[in-house]
């Protein structure tokens, strides 16, 4: 059902069945390591290119989270997925292993949530039964097209955000249990005109802001509806600069409720500079750490919305903007859930 | 002596590269592509030789250098040929900078794998 | 480069703009700076004393030793830049480790050792001037122009 000009609700509400969570080395020495399924101790994962291995991350989140589902691949109508490398071969070729028909999809970092949405609209509209959606993103195969050759002397400013190895991906059904998604808010591309490639974090922040409060008005709920609002990779800067927005437009978030994953997959001391980022950032961290979380029973209600900066090494290059986007999906677990 | 004025030449333009990546916000390209036209003028209006005999390697060593060995050899040919003499003089002098780049890059990458 | 696209940013944009430079981490420029000159110092020192090296022990002379030196700091270079090394020095030194030759050596190495996953004629053949193509290309045409300049002054000038 559409509510307002961009928000779906599920009346029906997917259940997300169970999720596979994959990293590199850095998040094996990061602040959440037990909620990955699997850690890989380098960066190769056996193969002979970066890209190659960031295929193989993706392949191993899907087949996680098929095995944990108790699921075949056979069975699975669709996969959604994308991720930040050019024409997102590495997620194209997984799909290629899995079998199953694919969308590829294409929304920077706000991928995970991306797919989400579409992922739960499908489910909740009879189109599927079984359905796995999911991000990737790989360090050195990210740098080596983004920014720099690994072994370059760059030297990188304070804004700068660490890019995520990592997958995770989430199988959806329409019945079972688990946590619950309720509904959709699909962003617009914001562009405040920055332009510092260096600085992801301020140019998302508007997109991540315009979202989180047309999803607040269009559901008609209040933010403290939800225990938590978590940001994909805004990183420190991106956070506080989208709670002075907030406190300047009125939106009652408090700092407790609002998080980001790239402020929460690292640990003090990892040179990670402003955060975490990359399309693994959000979906490594919603899929394994705050679902376990949330399955424990810490939080019912919690609000994702993954953020992403539409740019590319060529647009940098013509002296381009920075657009950016944000999706936000409502996944609910126990209590009173709105009809 | 030579070897206190090496470091302090040498480390003053990197200071001026520091400026020009965090005050102007360059990238490293268009941060040393800049030194390497200024290393040129320079010895275009013949100040780079002097502050070679000064500081040794503190000048040599840096990307300045490059430019200032550019138009040295263009200018030693024209000298003896003319007008195409700025054509075929210019790698004469700089020849070790580029060919040991592409030789050891190409050693490198039949040794070492890249560590992220 | 900011002053153009200023002018033609939004009151809302302009707005936005102010309000993230306050949360901005501003960039250490004097520690940088400082971190610079003695990273740079130290290599202009190193290619000092190999300089002094190949004077002593060889048979090159004052003008003749920069060749010989700038290839050993470039083999030092590939060392340190195939053992994962150049970039961390490189995250503390800023412009003192691209500024040197050593910078330039590493922006060849660098491509050529990571592009090697797309062989060795497109990828790493094709690929290993992406960041030192245009220190060459600055140079080189830089130079022709004011080499051009000087020849003709001097010759129709008497300068």
């Amino acid at each position: 059902m559409l509510a307002g000009h961009r928000t779906w609700i599920f009346e029906h509400k997917p259940v997300i069945l169970s999720t596979g969570t994959v990293g590199g080395p850095f998040e094996a020495n990061g602040a959440i390591p037990d909620d990955f399924d699997t850690l890989h101790a380098d960066l190769w994962l056996g193969q002979d290119s970066y890209e190659k291995a960031h295929k193989v991350l993706f392949e191993e989140a899907c087949q996680k989270a098929m095995e944990k589902g108790g699921i075949q691949k056979d069975q699975v109508q669709f996969i959604l997925a994308g991720d930040l490398i050019n024409q997102i071969t590495p997620t194209s070729f997984a799909s290629r292993t899995i079998g199953s028909p694919y969308f590829g999809l294409f929304g920077a970092c706000s991928t995970s949530m991306e797919g989400l949405a579409l992922g739960a609209y499908i489910v909740n509209t009879k189109g599927a039964k079984y359905l796995l959606t999911g991000a990737s993103s790989h360090n050195t195969a990210v740098e080596k097209q983004f920014r720099y050759p690994t072994e370059y002397g760059g030297q990188k400013p304070p804004t700068a955000q660490w890019t995520v190895t990592g997958a995770g991906a989430a199988l959806l059904s329409d019945s079972g249990d688990g946590p619950r998604v309720t509904s959709a808010t699909i962003g617009r591309v914001i562009d405040m005109g920055l332009t510092d490639p260096f600085n992801m974090g301020g140019a998302m922040a508007p997109a991540a802001v315009d979202t989180i409060e047309a999803h607040l008005k269009e559901r008609n709920v209040e933010p403290s509806y939800y225990d938590l609002i978590v940001t994909g990779d805004l990183g420190q800067i991106g956070r506080e600069v989208s709670m002075d927005l907030f406190k300047k437009h009125g939106t009652p978030i408090s700092e407790e409720q609002y998080q980001d994953c790239g402020l929460m997959i690292y640990r003090e001391g990892q040179p990670v500079l402003a955060g975490a980022s990359g399309a693994g950032c959000s979906a490594t961290v919603v899929y394994g750490h705050l679902l376990n979380r949330m399955k424990k029973g810490e939080f019912k209600r919690m609000l994702v919305v993954a953020t992403g900066a539409l740019l590319s090494p060529l647009s940098f290059q013509q002296n381009e903007t920075i657009p950016c986007i944000a999706h936000a999906v409502s996944i609910e677990y126990g209590g009173d859930q709105l009809t | 002596m030579i070897y206190f004025w090496a470091f302090v030449v040498g480390g003053l333009i990197c200071v001026i590269g520091q400026i020009m990546f965090d005050v102007f916000k360059l990238t490293p390209g268009h941060t040393l592509s800049a030194l390497v036209v200024i290393g040129a003028l320079l010895d275009g209006f013949g100040l780079y030789e002097p502050l070679i005999d000064f500081a040794g390697a503190g000048a040599t060593v840096p990307i300045t250098s490059f430019g200032n060995s550019l138009v040295h050899g263009a200018m030693q040919e024209a000298e003896k040929h003319g007008l195409v003499g700025v054509l075929t003089g210019m790698f004469e002098v700089t020849s070790s900078g580029i060919s040991s780049s592409i030789i050891f890059a190409m050693i490198g990458a039949l040794l070492f794998k890249p560590k992220g | 480069m900011s002053n153009n696209q200023k002018k033609q940013l939004t009151p809302v944009q302009q707005e936005y703009q102010k309000l993230q430079k306050q949360r901005e981490i501003k960039r250490p420029v004097v520690k940088n700076c400082i971190k610079a000159f003695l990273t740079g110092g130290l290599i202009c020192l190193i290619g000092q004393l190999i300089s002094d090296f190949y004077i002593y022990y060889f048979d090159f002379t004052e003008q003749t030793a920069g060749n010989p030196t700038v290839g050993t700091l470039i083999f030092i270079a590939m060392l340190l830049t195939g053992f994962g090394v150049y970039d961390r020095m490189a995250q503390f030194g800023g412009a003192g480790t691209a500024v040197p030759v050593t910078g330039f050596g590493n922006a060849v190495i660098s491509p050529a050792i990571e592009h090697r996953s797309e062989g060795f004629v497109l990828g790493v053949g094709g690929n290993m001037f992406k960041l030192a193509g245009s220190v060459i290309l600055f140079g080189v045409f830089s130079a022709f122009v004011i080499a051009l300049i000087k020849t003709i002054l001097i010759q129709w000038g008497g300068l």
